[in-house]
């Protein structure tokens, strides 16, 4: 492991967090498509099979179903597996695998067969990705009782958040925003672990929180940027966690600020933008001076590339969310 | 590559017995041994017992449903003699005679049907999986278990259980195609028992057999007369032999018959014809043992009773340990959701606790 700041890309981070993760404990398997010699589409897993053998990272049949029931089996025999989904979408064959078992197999047993294991999936958009290639599948896994959903949005938590989920004794989803892959930033490898469920308040602000996941922690942070030229005082919250997800850290600040945003790139509908902003209103009811605002993608299919600017939250769609919460009532 | 000849199941089902108990001449397998063969007939009568105990005790309102291996308790034996202490058993719904014979409790398997949890048994203890009701999702996690098990370099083999009808799954291909890929040490068994529910075989395959499937993912399959228990065994044996030997994982289609419904909440004369099922009477597992093992004086009259006491003895403890009062925990809901409870669910156990201390509870 390195020590002091490094400046890495998310990409790199996972890598790293994986290559410690293995060098480690020795029962943490990386297998998926293409994520050997390959070292994996967005290259997460570069080296791994060149350093670890061909035992500990491998290549398997083009089949998720079978990668992540395969994965299930190794977690019930000693390993921890640590499964690549390719993209969000081609994650689909795989879910009834994830709810049936991955999911319930320690509920099912009455706590005797757990499953510590990783499913990585790329999510998201932002890339200008073909269809299939650009979901936020994270309603799918944060709705499903028994899995632990994560979602890095820089890459210091990316590093920490998977070396927390593979050493988890519980199955987690982990949901990597491909559009941040390629960001550099400093990193110090060697700082204390955040745990897994807490959020983390990214700006701080006074007039209102924006409360945002993954892909769109950067949008919401543009967003006060913006907001604080105009002399708005913007707070940002990145959750960090879906699956156990911080209450507490999330309403103290919606309750310092009084107006909150809940900004997310999935569709709105149904969706854990919608939670986010119910649990707000639940708890912070006599806090608010306005209703909660979501921004999020439309409820459509994801866009195809020359059209998906239009479906992603932006800075202007977060203002005007912003502009809304009634502030003439002051 | 292996040669496709020894990937292609035989031209029929191996068989040692004929319909009346009488060995069949050149049959392609050795008699196992006298000793194992009566171990199996105590099985069998056990299995039996434990598979009519169970419809009786859903007649009478203590279990919700009980999906029988009536007819097919030869498979249900010999997929767990078959296996040795430290290999794993991935049964289905339809296996609990074979889970009883790999050494757990009836009661404790039968705790799904009692509605008292899901899994009831601990499987660690008797390395068998929990029963799988989603068809054929067991089939990957059997891979997975050998694949780890041969990692470290253990010579563990996996027998998992499927039927028919979950040979259309996806899981299926894609857990023989992993296991033929990986060499994984799996012994897929399939129990074609005619039927899925009410869609009978017809409707799953073109294909001359299930076991004529391995081929496609080159794994070597054998198919065997499924009510004919010595060779139910002997073709076990060998696959089991050969699996964990590291000729790679091997694929066993039993030709048996579902002779009851799929479970007492289904009606099977809504889709097939009583003279269908009669004959399959004549072909009866136990029957056929129990004339080979008295032509062969093997079964002696004393053996018999301790036998048949043994499986009274079995369903006996099966009915009282069901009437038993379990009164499952509500609490104990949030307990296993996680290794430790989110903060979200300790919340959801509190408001269940005092919604149940405000009932007197």
């Amino acid at each position: 492991m390195a020590t002091g700041p490094t400046k890495l890309s998310m990409a790199q981070a996972l890598n790293q967090a994986l290559r410690d993760a293995m060098a480690e404990d020795e029962t943490v398997y990386v297998f998926g498509e293409d994520v050997g010699p390959l070292g994996g589409v967005f290259r997460i897993t570069d080296g791994l099979t060149a350093e670890f053998g061909e035992d500990r990272c491998f290549d398997t049949p083009l089949a998720e179903s079978g990668i992540v029931g395969m994965a299930v089996g190794m977690a019930m025999n000693g390993m921890r597996p640590v499964v690549e989904m390719q993209f969000d979408a081609f994650a689909y064959p795989a879910f009834e695998q994830i709810a049936s078992h991955v999911a319930k197999t320690r509920n099912r047993t009455r706590g005797r067969v757990g499953l510590p294991m990783v499913i990585r999936v790329p999510y998201a958009g932002g890339i200008g990705g073909v269809e299939h290639h650009c979901d936020s599948s994270e309603a799918y896994y944060a709705h499903t009782p028994g899995l632990t959903v994560v979602t890095p949005a820089t890459p210091a938590d990316a590093y920490f958040l998977l070396r927390g989920a593979i050493r988890s004794e519980d199955p987690v989803v982990f949901m990597e925003p491909k559009k941040l892959y390629w960001g550099k930033e400093e990193v110090d490898l060697s700082a204390p672990e955040p745990p897994i469920g807490r959020a983390v308040v990214r700006r701080p602000g006074t007039d209102a929180t924006l409360i945002s996941y993954g892909p769109s922690v950067a949008t919401a942070l543009e967003a006060a940027e913006a907001a604080a030229q105009e002399g708005r005082s913007l707070q940002v919250v990145d959750a960090r966690s879906l699956v156990p997800f911080d209450d507490d850290t999330v309403c103290e600040a919606v309750r310092s600020t009084g107006r909150a945003v809940v900004v997310a790139e999935a569709s709105g509908y149904a969706s854990v933008a919608s939670e986010i902003a119910a649990r707000v209103t639940e708890r912070c009811f006599h806090s608010l001076a306005a209703p909660v605002r979501r921004v999020t993608g439309f409820d459509i299919p994801y866009p195809p590339p020359k059209l998906e600017r239009f479906q992603l939250p932006s800075v202007d769609r977060i203002l005007d969310a912003v502009d809304d919460l009634q502030w003439e009532d002051q | 590559m292996a040669d496709d000849r020894d990937l292609l199941p035989s031209e029929r089902p191996v068989r040692l017995l004929d319909e009346t108990g009488s060995p069949v001449a050149g049959a392609s397998l050795p008699f196992p041994d006298p000793e194992r063969l009566l171990a199996a007939y105590a099985s069998l009568v056990v299995g039996r017992r434990v598979n009519d105990q169970a419809s009786a005790l859903v007649r009478q309102g203590r279990l919700a449903v009980y999906p029988s291996s009536h007819g097919q308790e030869a498979c249900q034996t010999g997929a767990a003699m078959a296996l040795a202490e430290g290999d794993w058993l991935f049964p289905t719904y339809r296996d609990t005679a074979a889970v009883v014979a790999r050494g757990v409790d009836p009661v404790e398997v039968l705790t799904l049907l009692k509605g008292d949890w899901h899994a009831g048994y601990d499987p660690y203890a008797h390395r068998v999986a929990p029963q799988a009701t989603p068809l054929a999702t067991q089939l990957p996690h059997a891979v997975g278990v050998a694949h780890a098990a041969r990692l470290r370099g253990e010579d563990t083999v996996v027998m998992a259980l499927c039927g028919d009808g979950a040979t259309s799954e996806g899981d299926f291909h894609e857990a023989l195609n992993f296991a033929a890929v990986f060499r994984a040490p799996v012994v897929f068994f399939v129990q074609n028992n005619e039927y899925a529910i009410s869609v009978p075989l017809a409707r799953q395959t073109a294909a001359p057999s299930l076991a004529h499937k391995g081929i496609g993912y080159g794994i070597a399959a054998e198919r065997v007369d499924g009510n004919d228990t010595p060779a139910v065994l002997a073709v076990l044996d060998r696959a089991v032999a050969r699996a964990r030997a590291g000729e790679g994982p091997q694929l066993v289609e039993a030709h048996t018959y579902r002779m009851q419904a799929h479970t007492n909440a289904d009606d099977a004369t809504r889709y097939r014809d009583q003279d269908e099922v009669e004959p399959w009477k004549a072909r009866d597992p136990l029957l056929r043992m129990e004339a080979y093992l008295k032509r062969r004086r093997l079964l002696t009259k004393a053996r018999r009773a301790e036998i048949t006491d043994r499986a009274e003895a079995v369903a006996a403890a099966m009915r009282e340990g069901i009437a038993r009062d379990t009164d499952p925990e509500p609490a104990e809901l949030f307990a296993h959701v996680f290794a430790a409870p989110t903060p979200q669910l300790a919340e959801q156990a509190e408001l269940l606790a005092d919604e149940l201390s405000r009932e007197g509870h």
